[in-house]
């Protein structure tokens, strides 16, 4: 049986996926601090707003409202033993925005990280986190999630616990990494590391890459570095739109949904399958997505130089892959000695 | 640990071990800087000194190179880690040669946010730096900030957070200092990965610092500059 995600990618040459989900709550009059999920059982219709607005935008992928549905995070807010229920539900809102859709439209359950770092420099172990994503993967399967959205990682390790937990629910699934410190992720990993990780793991993902991040620029830039490796697998872009601003006491995301549209058009140019927005992206913005990579006819792959005269400058000067001759952005310090 | 071009800590003049320290630091190795901080303390180093020339020394290279790109956040914790253990060593030995400090910070994340990985490390490099931390840990309203302030008396307060929702409730705790006529008694230093200078000018904080590196950067140099005070 092959899932509907795989489905619509092998008809489809590129796929649009969702934008924002908490700025979009926030817009509803979520309050700061309050997890999210809790509106799954709170405000129903609240949710149902949230993947309506993907879905009529025209989205044909969106994550449900679950990115901090894990007992580590739900743990701060007492909210452990919720993990299952939250979950279900999240999932089983969105099956039912999708169904009513008229189309096919792909409900990917949202897992995002479990705040935690990983041992052997932090004190969450492999099987723990293992067993802490396997427990939110049973709960959207049960919700109806056609596949499992793993995203914002930062560290492999946990990379790797996602997508075990994922084969124990039998799930299919996506993972994207969130490449916001000098081109890489907080943990370190570059473009290229993602790309091989993938391709070495018992249970590759339909589609990986990239999410959040800073701004539509470096986003790109890291997506050129999973090409780079020639790999064939579906690559994913979200994006957040633009940088946050702070204006009058409340934040703004700077990209316009002009400035979206055009990062959406290079993205297929360079060759994403899947195209969708992360902070800051609206129905607005997905519409002007949409829009443009209806109308506007495709490009040869953009260059880094490409990128960043359309939109912006990145926000280090390298990425950490090769480029100049050697593997990483600088080199490390020079050793006295090793061991 | 029997590699054959293993070196003996102990074989080592002074100036050889605080150099194979800075490295044995910068390579996350607990036990070495261990048996290096006791090797110092026994040949009549001043704990003093064998915290700013060994320890705090060689994280100022650790913390250039997180700031510049080369090191990341998992290398950053083991030297933390190591620097943490060597610290434990000193502290009752400082404690009781009555050593200069560096100064002390307030830390803790802001109502309403409960991720905590940046204010851990900022904290981490802080200590590693030789400040004093007090880690009020995640979801800080104001009057925790204020009752920290009073008890603490802390030349820093450190605010971080995460979330675009949760970065204004820097400004209310600002306000609040402001209010009380407590703003110009610290240093108060903002970060997070959303937010930026401008922000931080906004909110009338004294200065963003980006990451863990340039928090102790800034920190150094604003204490620095408060000690220059005539009335400080």
């Amino acid at each position: 049986m092959t899932d509907a995600l795989s489905k619509l990618l092998s008809t489809r040459d590129w796929l649009m996926a969702d934008g924002a989900t908490g700025t979009n709550l926030f817009n509803m009059g979520l309050e700061s601090g309050e997890p999210p999920e809790f509106w799954n059982t709170d405000k129903p219709d609240n949710i149902r707003t949230l993947y309506r607005g993907a879905v009529e935008a025209g989205s044909d992928i969106f994550l449900t409202n679950t990115f901090g549905g894990n007992a580590a995070r739900l743990k701060l807010h007492n909210a452990q033993g919720r993990v299952r229920e939250l979950n279900r539900i999240g999932a089983a809102l969105g099956r039912e925005i999708a169904d009513a859709s008229g189309r096919t439209v792909v409900v990917a359950g949202s897992v995002g990280p479990t705040g935690e770092i990983m041992a052997p420099m932090g004190s969450l172990t492999h099987e723990l986190a293992v067993e802490i994503f396997h427990e939110q993967a049973e709960g959207l399967k049960e919700g109806g999630a056609d596949v499992l959205w793993i995203e914002t990682i930062s560290a492999p390790e946990e990379f790797r616990a996602a997508a075990e937990a994922a084969a124990l629910a039998g799930m299919p699934w996506c993972g994207t990494m969130s490449f916001d410190t000098a081109g890489r992720t907080m943990m370190g990993v570059t473009s290229a590391d993602l790309a091989q990780l993938v391709e070495k793991l018992p249970n590759p993902p339909i589609a990986y890459g990239a999410n959040c991040g800073v701004g539509a620029s470096d986003l790109m830039r890291t997506v050129l570095g999973f090409f780079a490796q020639g790999s064939e697998r579906p690559v994913i872009a979200k994006g957040n739109a633009g940088i946050p601003r702070y204006q009058d006491g409340a934040i703004h995301y700077d990209g316009t949904p002009e400035l979206m549209a055009e990062y959406a058009v290079l993205a297929r140019d360079a060759g994403v399958r899947i195209i969708g927005g992360c902070c800051g992206t609206m129905p607005e913005h997905l519409r002007a997505m949409r829009a443009a990579l209806e109308s506007r006819p495709k490009g040869p792959r953009p260059t880094l130089e490409d990128i960043s005269s359309k939109l912006g400058a990145f926000s280090s000067a390298s990425d950490g892959t090769g480029g100049c001759g050697h593997d990483h952005g600088a080199p490390r310090r020079e050793r006295r000695r090793s061991r | 640990m029997a590699d054959e071009d293993d070196i003996i800590l102990s074989e080592l003049n002074d100036e050889e071990l605080v150099l194979q320290m800075h490295d044995d630091l910068y390579d996350g190795l607990k036990e070495e800087i261990e048996e290096g901080v006791n090797l110092l303390i026994e040949r009549g180093w001043a704990p003093y000194d064998v915290l700013t020339k060994a320890l705090v020394a060689g994280m100022t290279i650790v913390g250039a190179d997180f700031r510049d790109g080369i090191l990341f956040v998992p290398e950053v914790l083991l030297a933390a880690n190591a620097m943490k253990s060597g610290m434990a060593i000193l502290k009752p030995l400082l404690a009781e040669t009555g050593a200069p400090r560096m100064g002390k910070m307030v830390i803790g994340t802001v109502k309403g946010d409960i991720h905590d990985i940046g204010k851990n490390l900022v904290g981490m490099m802080m200590e590693g730096a030789g400040f004093e931390v007090v880690d009020l840990g995640i979801n800080n309203p104001v009057e925790k900030y204020l009752e920290a302030l009073e008890t603490e008396k802390p030349d820093i307060l450190g605010m971080s957070a995460l979330l675009t929702t949760t970065m204004p409730y820097m400004k209310v705790v600002i306000d609040t200092l402001k209010e009380k006529g407590m703003r110009e008694d610290y240093i108060v230093l903002v970060g997070g990965a959303p937010l930026n200078e401008e922000f931080g000018k906004a909110i009338g904080a004294d200065a963003y610092c980006r990451d863990a590196a340039v928090a102790v950067e800034t920190a150094k140099s604003f204490v620095a500059r408060k000690h220059n005070q005539p009335n400080a």
